[in-house]
Parts: C-alpha cells; sequence; structure tokens
C-alpha cells in the first residue's frame, strides 16, 4: 500500500462520506424538528436519482437531470408529507416507523412498474470524466472531487440557512420547542412541509450525485438509508454538526476499513483467507463503530 | 428520635439557574411534613433528587440512616421509598387491579417470577387488596385506568405506592386537580397513612398543608427559608412575604 | 365483539383443518403454504413479545431469524458433506436432527439477542430503532461476504433434517412439528404475559417511571425479554430454513425484519394470536395477490398504510375485546 493509494482511499472515505452527509442531513433535520422517523428517506434519493438518470438521457444534459433530481425529490417530499406524513407527527414511533415503511413499498414498486426492475444509467458528464492531479502525485477522478467540492459547499450553505435565514431561526426554535413555536404564530405546518422537502431535496440530490458512479436501480436507497441511521445515531439525532461528523467517520471508516482490514490480516494469514476474513470484518466495522459510539455515548456525540 | 429520610446540603444548578440551594430537612418517624413554595421554588426539582431521578452536584440523601444518595430510583424504592408522582404514573391500559398487584410483585423482589400467573397469585392479590380497600377503590378493582376519575387516579397512586410498604412516603403534590370532596377524602386518607410510615408532602393546597402538616419547610428559589410547626410557619412574616402573601 | 380467547380458539383450528383438509383433498402446495404461516407466525411470536409487550420497536428482528436459519445451515451443511466442524477435542460433522438444530437455533439466537440488546437497551425510542435495524444490517453484510457458507449465493440442504420417529418429507407431517412447535411456544409465551414478570414489562411500556417507583429496572425487563424473543424467532429462522431447505443473507435482510413487524401489526400487536392471524393474512396475500400482479407490494403498502392510520388495533384489535383483567 502505497502513500499514493493510501492518500486515494482518504479521499474516498471523505466523498463517500460527505456524500452519506447529505442524506443524513435531510434525516436529521425532520427529525429533530417534527420529531419524525422516516424510513422513506431512501426512496427520495432513489426518486432523485431516477429524475437525473431519466432527463439526462432524454436532455443529454447532466445539469438538467441534477435540477430535476432536486425538483422531483422535493415534491415528492411535499407531496408525501401533505398527504401522509402530516397525520404521523402526533403519533408513536412504532406508527412513524411502520407507515413510512409502508411508503417504501409503494415508492419501490411504483417506480419499478414505472420505469422496470433493469438499472438506469447516468452518465458522468465528459468534461468530469477525467482524472485531476493533485500534489503528491495522485491522480484522482475529477467527478469524485467534485462531489467532495459540491458536497462541503451544501454544507457549508445548510449551516449559513441554518445560522443565518429566517428559515433557519424557524428551524432552530422548532428544534427547540414545537408547540412554543406554534403558540408564536408561526405556520407550523408550512414549516414542517417546508423541512421536509428541503430534507428530501437533500437526499434527492445526493442519489442523483452518486447514482453517476453506482448504478440507478429500485433499492438503491434503503442501504444508504441504513447507512444514514447509522451516521445520525453516531453523531446525535438532531444535530446537523453531528451527521456531517459522523458521515465523515463513516465514510472513512467504511472505505478504509475494506482497504486495511485484509492488508492486516494478511500479515498473519494466507491472502486468500486474508481477504474473506478482513471484508467480512471491513463489513462489519462500520456497525462496530456505533455500537462503541453507543457505550460510551447513549446519545449520539453531539446528542 | 432517629430521622427517617434526612436530606443534606443538596444542591443542584442548571447552568447560571440554581435550582436547589444547599437544601436540608429531615423527616422523623410519624410525622407528616409538608414541604410548600411559589411556583418555580424548585420543589420537583427536589423531590427529583431524593428520588433517585435527578443526580444533585452536591449533598447527600439518607434513609433510615443508610446512604442513598449514589442510588437508582428502582434500589432507593427497593430501599423503602415510596414515592408518588404529581402527574400521576400509572398504567393506562391495565386494571386498577393490575396497578396494585405490580406493586405488589415489586414489593416481592427485584426479580418477578415468570411463569405462575400474577393475577392468581394469592400472596399478590391479598397485599394488593389491602391497599385498595385503604383507599377505598376496591369496588373499581376491574376498571381500565383510562376511565377513571381524576381522584380516583390520585387514590390509586397512593394505593399502589402503599403496596411497597415502604419506610417513607415522599408524595409530590397528591391533591392535584382533586375538588373539594377529593381533598377532603384524600387528606383523611394522608392522615392515616402517617401511623405506618412518614410523609415527605410536597403540596400546594394550603388547607390541607395546615390540617396535616406536623412540620413545614418553605422553599424559595431553591432554598429553605424556614422550617417550623404549622403555627410557627403562619406566623412567620418572611414567609407570608415570600409565599403566603401571594395568595388571596 | 367476541372473547379474545374464542377468536384464538377459531384461529387455531383453522389453522389445523385447513392444511388436514388439503391433505385429505391431494394437495400439498397448501400443505406448504400453512407451514410457512406456522414458521413465519412463529417468528412473529418472537418478534411480538418484544414489541407488543415490551413496546420494543426492533427493526432487526430478521439478525435472529437468520441467525437460526444458519446453525441450521451450517449444522446440516457439514453433516451433509461429512465435513468435520471440530477435530478437537472431538470429530463432529454436525448434525442433521432437528431437535438438536433447534437447540443450537435457540441458543445462537439468545445469545444474539443479548449481545445486541445489551448495547441496544442502553438508548432509547428513535435510537433504538435505528441501532436495532443497523445491527440486522451488520449481520446481512457480514453473511454475504463470509464466503465459507455460500455468502450471497446462500446455503442449499439437500434432504429435509430429520426428526425422531416421522417422516419430515411427507408435507402433513412437517406442518404437524412446526404446528406443535408454534402450540407450544404459544403456551409458554401465555404463561410469560400473565406472570408478574409478564405484567412488569406490560407496565414498564406504558410507564417507566411507576415501575422504577415500584423497585423494577426497566433495562432488565426488557433485556431478558428481548433475549427470549431472538431464541423464539431464531427456532422459527431454523424451521423456515428446513422448510426450504435453502438458507441466505436473506433471512438477515432489513426486508425480512419489515416483514415481521408488518404481520405482527397486521394481525394485532400485543394479542397472542395477532402474530398467527397476520402470517396467515400475509402469506394469503402474498400468494393470491402476487398471482395477480407482480406489483403486489404496492398493494400491501397501501393496506398498511391504512391499517396504520385508521385500525391500529390490526385484525384481533377489530374482532376481538380483550380479555378479563384476571
Amino acid at each position: 500500500m502505497t502513500g499514493v493509494l493510501f492518500a486515494e482511499q482518504v479521499l474516498n472515505g471523505l466523498q463517500s462520506g460527505i456524500m452519506l452527509f447529505l442524506t443524513a442531513a435531510g434525516l436529521t433535520l425532520v427529525f429533530g424538528v417534527m420529531g419524525l422517523i422516516n424510513l422513506a428517506h431512501g426512496s427520495l434519493y432513489m426518486v432523485g436519482a431516477f429524475a437525473a438518470a431519466a432527463v439526462a438521457a432524454w436532455t443529454g444534459s447532466f445539469l438538467l437531470g441534477l435540477v430535476a433530481a432536486l425538483a422531483a425529490a422535493a415534491a415528492a417530499g411535499a407531496l408525501v408529507e401533505v398527504v401522509v406524513i402530516r397525520r404521523l407527527y402526533a403519533r408513536d414511533h412504532l406508527d412513524q416507523v411502520l407507515a413510512t415503511f409502508a411508503l417504501i413499498l409503494i415508492f419501490s414498486e411504483g417506480v419499478r412498474w414505472a420505469f422496470g426492475s433493469f438499472p438506469l444509467f447516468l452518465d458522468i458528464p465528459d468534461a468530469l470524466s477525467g482524472p485531476v492531479m493533485l500534489p503528491g502525485g495522485i491522480a484522482y477522478p475529477a467527478y469524485r472531487l467534485m462531489l467532495i467540492v459540491v458536497g462541503l459547499a451544501v454544507a457549508g450553505g445548510l449551516g449559513l440557512l441554518i445560522a443565518k435565514t429566517r428559515l433557519g431561526v424557524r428551524i432552530r426554535a422548532g428544534e427547540a420547542d414545537r408547540e412554543m413555536v406554534a403558540a408564536l404564530g408561526v405556520d407550523i405546518r408550512r414549516l414542517y412541509t417546508v423541512v421536509f422537502a428541503l430534507g428530501a431535496a437533500l437526499a434527492g440530490l445526493a442519489g442523483a450525485l452518486v447514482g453517476a458512479i453506482q448504478s440507478v436501480q429500485v433499492g438503491m436507497g434503503e442501504p444508504v438509508l441504513i447507512l444514514a441511521f447509522v451516521t445520525i445515531v453516531i453523531g446525535g439525532i438532531g444535530s446537523i454538526k453531528g451527521a456531517l461528523v459522523g458521515a465523515l467517520l463513516v465514510g472513512l471508516t467504511d472505505t478504509l476499513g475494506g482497504v486495511l482490514l485484509p492488508l492486516l490480516f494478511g500479515l498473519f494469514m494466507a491472502p486468500s483467507a486474508a481477504g474473506a476474513t478482513g471484508s467480512a470484518l471491513a463489513s462489519m466495522a462500520i456497525y462496530i463503530l456505533m455500537a462503541g459510539v453507543l457505550i460510551w455515548r447513549p446519545r449520539g456525540l453531539f446528542g | 428520635m432517629t430521622d427517617v429520610l434526612s436530606v443534606r446540603g443538596i444542591t443542584k444548578r442548571f447552568g447560571a439557574l440554581v435550582a436547589s440551594d444547599d437544601v436540608t430537612l429531615t423527616l422523623r418517624a410519624g410525622e407528616i411534613h409538608a414541604v410548600i413554595g411559589p411556583n418555580g421554588a424548585g420543589k420537583s426539582t427536589l423531590i427529583q433528587q431524593i428520588c433517585g431521578a435527578l443526580r444533585p452536584d452536591a449533598g447527600t440523601v439518607h434513609l433510615m440512616g443508610r446512604d442513598v444518595t449514589d442510588l437508582r430510583v428502582a434500589d432507593r424504592a427497593r430501599a423503602g421509598m415510596g414515592r408518588t408522582f404529581q402527574v400521576s404514573a400509572l398504567a393506562m391500559e391495565d386494571s386498577v387491579a393490575q396497578n396494585v398487584v405490580l406493586g405488589a410483585v415489586g414489593a416481592r423482589g427485584a426479580r418477578p417470577g415468570m411463569f405462575r400467573r400474577a393475577m392468581a397469585d394469592r400472596g399478590l392479590r391479598d397485599r394488593a387488596a389491602a391497599a385498595l380497600d385503604r383507599v377505598g377503590l376496591a369496588d373499581a378493582a376491574q376498571m381500565r385506568v383510562a376511565e377513571l376519575s381524576h381522584g380516583q387516579r390520585r387514590q390509586l397512586e397512593v394505593a399502589v405506592a402503599m403496596t411497597l410498604a415502604p419506610t417513607a412516603f415522599v408524595m409530590d403534590e397528591p391533591m392535584a386537580g382533586l375538588g373539594g370532596e377529593g381533598s377532603k377524602d384524600m387528606t383523611a386518607l394522608l392522615d392515616r397513612l402517617r401511623a405506618e410510615a412518614p410523609i415527605l408532602l410536597v403540596e400546594h393546597d394550603m388547607d390541607a398543608v395546615f390540617a396535616l402538616a406536623d412540620r413545614i419547610s418553605v422553599l424559595v428559589s431553591g432554598r429553605i427559608v424556614a422550617t417550623g410547626t404549622v403555627a410557627e410557619i403562619r406566623a412567620d412574616a418572611g414567609v407570608r412575604d415570600a409565599y403566603l402573601g401571594e395568595t388571596p | 365483539m367476541m372473547r379474545e380467547r374464542t377468536v384464538n380458539g377459531i384461529v387455531l383450528a383453522g389453522l389445523w383443518l385447513i392444511p388436514l383438509t388439503a391433505w385429505l383433498m391431494g394437495a400439498p402446495f397448501t400443505i406448504t403454504l400453512a407451514t410457512k404461516v406456522a414458521i413465519l407466525a412463529l417468528a412473529g411470536v418472537g418478534l411480538n413479545l418484544a414489541l407488543g409487550i415490551g413496546g420494543l420497536v426492533s427493526l432487526g428482528h430478521a439478525a435472529f431469524f437468520g441467525i437460526g436459519g444458519y446453525a441450521m445451515g451450517v449444522l446440516a451443511s457439514h453433516a451433509q458433506a461429512f465435513d468435520p466442524i471440530l477435530t478437537a477435542p472431538f470429530e463432529w460433522s454436525g448434525t442433521k436432527s432437528m431437535p438438536v438444530i433447534w437447540l443450537f437455533a435457540i441458543v445462537a439466537g439468545a445469545l444474539a439477542a443479548l449481545v445486541i440488546g445489551a448495547l441496544s437497551l442502553r438508548t432509547s425510542g428513535v435510537y433504538f430503532i435505528m441501532v436495532t435495524l443497523a445491527f440486522g444490517q451488520m449481520f446481512y453484510y457480514f453473511a454475504i461476504s463470509w464466503p465459507a457458507y455460500g455468502g450471497e449465493d446462500g446455503l442449499s440442504i439437500y434432504v429435509r433434517n430429520g426428526f425422531p420417529g416421522l417422516n419430515t418429507l411427507d408435507p402433513i407431517q412437517f406442518f404437524a412439528i412446526c404446528a406443535v412447535v408454534l402450540m407450544a411456544v404459544l403456551w409458554l409465551v401465555s404463561r410469560i404475559v400473565a406472570s408478574p414478570f409478564g405484567l412488569a414489562l406490560n407496565a414498564a411500556r406504558q410507564s417507566e417511571a411507576r415501575v422504577r417507583a415500584v423497585g423494577l429496572e426497566p433495562y432488565r425487563l426488557r433485556l431478558i425479554a428481548f433475549v427470549i424473543s431472538g431464541a423464539i424467532t431464531g427456532l422459527a429462522g431454523a424451521l423456515f430454513a428446513d422448510l426450504n431447505r435453502f438458507v441466505s443473507p436473506v433471512m438477515f435482510s432489513w426486508q425480512m425484519s419489515g416483514e415481521l413487524i408488518v404481520f405482527v401489526i397486521l394481525g394485532g400487536v400485543g394479542r397472542l394470536f395477532g402474530p398467527v392471524v397476520g402470517a396467515a393474512l400475509f402469506v394469503t396475500l402474498e400468494h393470491w395477490l402476487g398471482g395477480l400482479s407482480d406489483y403486489w407490494h404496492i398493494y400491501l403498502g397501501v393496506l398498511l398504510l391504512l391499517v396504520v392510520l385508521f385500525a391500529r388495533g390490526g385484525i384481533v384489535g377489530a374482532l376481538a375485546r380483550r380479555d378479563g383483567h384476571d
């Protein structure tokens, strides 16, 4: 494992972490402001990816695809919030889990009916398909670098939104005391729909961006959803900062673990056994990390 | 006369807010010691620290001479502390009988049995029935708690605490929400209860306090400003200004 | 509204009568469906103890289902290949005897639940839900990447395991085994629920503060319930693997966890026979609607949504009032 390869893996970890943050941020925002656990968040991720793939294929423009992803996910989010989600705020978590699980079924099968079971392809724009030379002799894919940049920019933008805008003030107030915000005359229903749609848009964007390097298919959202859960458990439910830290931790652990653990085992095991044991353990590494954090801090790092 | 319950130097801060400021009070055998104070005085916070739901920053709690400061709520209950809640903490879907039997189950030990039917167990039922009789809820035994009136729920709260045969009762506003009739019944009940175990009574209802209390401590802004008999407290000008003067 | 005992009796009768009728009429596929109902019901009974009585929303119960399945898979695959699992201190090549396999499945499920529960129960509310989901995924990914037992492709067991004195290949006999196991576990769970432990566990779901105030620790009650729950669902997993003669990581999947919760809810959460009714409904829908449309999950989703929003007590909740409090 050379220094260059290691640096690449670190960058990969950062990239997957920052993309995970986009999804996790929406999830934690919805929970922080509305107290709602939403299993269908992964479906919104999927909707974004499919919208991007469909529009990009139709218009030939990746950028239009991204715009479509944001719009479609936000719209789907708003629709779902108005029709189903707002009936769940007063219910217990079990009801929220069940209802949003039902939404997963409806979304997944609905998309499968509309688009079929085979994956769609979303192509990386030509301008970004080559490598970029980084200091240290690292040739890193331009697209992935762009993902890191875009992800950080969105994180910064979200931070500014929460800290400096009126919507942000309402969000922070809502997180602190739901009843008081309503009593103060803020239109709670509108606020909730906006927050939900915002979270959905973030997830949809992530789905579209990642869809170009993985595939766009039904069921792509749920593994990400579960990782997002792990992320916000580690970071602390309701905390955007926690989501960022948690996501980066998860991304790095997952990527580096998958690379380093087989190497580690290779020190004292035959290569094939080392590879098998190593990757098996690497697949569990994130959950071991989560368990570790929970033993130390049952409410997450910033919860 | 040994102190059954001894609270010494309890202090709790939430940031800049001092919720409990070096609170010291005792509960002696056979007495009802009432703690009164205006809203926001820190009565709830104090109760939580006495019962183990909140860790004090400083201070100790002793029950029958035994230091229980580091014990969790369940262990403190097991040590002999019988708490009732200001907002009734009851199993709402279950029946009155099931709630009192729960108390009897707890009184029996930390490891409830897993095989025999709880509601058919003679020992549990007798203990539960005795408590229900004494609070006057025997006829309502089969009703679901959700169907009970507010007054009946307050009585049930006391009944469950009674099944524990505690060394000391710590009661948080048992009169809360009770009208004239209910208050009279509850006052009479508590009066009879003091023979079994002393009661540390946090209350707002002044009629009940003056009727029941052997001693009164006045809590203002987290500090005990006066402790004495009913007569002494009623006569204390400082207390009147701080608290009693507020009531019309 | 009927008494819950009456509803239970009707369901139990149906559980036996349908496959027996199918047997007499020579329709083995229906017997297999009934067997699937019995096994899924068993998995649901395990979950219901933690979820319905304990109030623990476990989104990772597939972990125990899969562990039971793989317990069977490991033991039987070594046995069928005459390939030793242990060479020291003595040679042992697994087993194809159901009772032994069940013992392993129960212990494995209980141990997994002990570890997962001890960690997860330190959290509460939403954290608990997410953590259990995550642990389920952990097992899923582990099973996929562990090549020794099939990895993603799974493991086939060529011949159904044996039960002393019975021909387990005969559908009706295998059904009878599963149904009797289900009935035994239902009886056991009903005893637990009616016991002081069950009373306290159920009370802890409604008011943690109350349970602590009588001197009982909710964490301990819940952990014990979770362990028993994991053991029962593990046993169901072993039976399921035997039914299909196949075990794969899918048994660990979040979809499986979701399905378990879904039919416990549809049947009636917290009710003794809720999982039985729910499993029957689920298998029937899967078979009937699945035949009509490839996208039947949409209908399941809509049904679930309607039940959650408007009919929370599930089917048993709609039919039966709660039995008396004695």
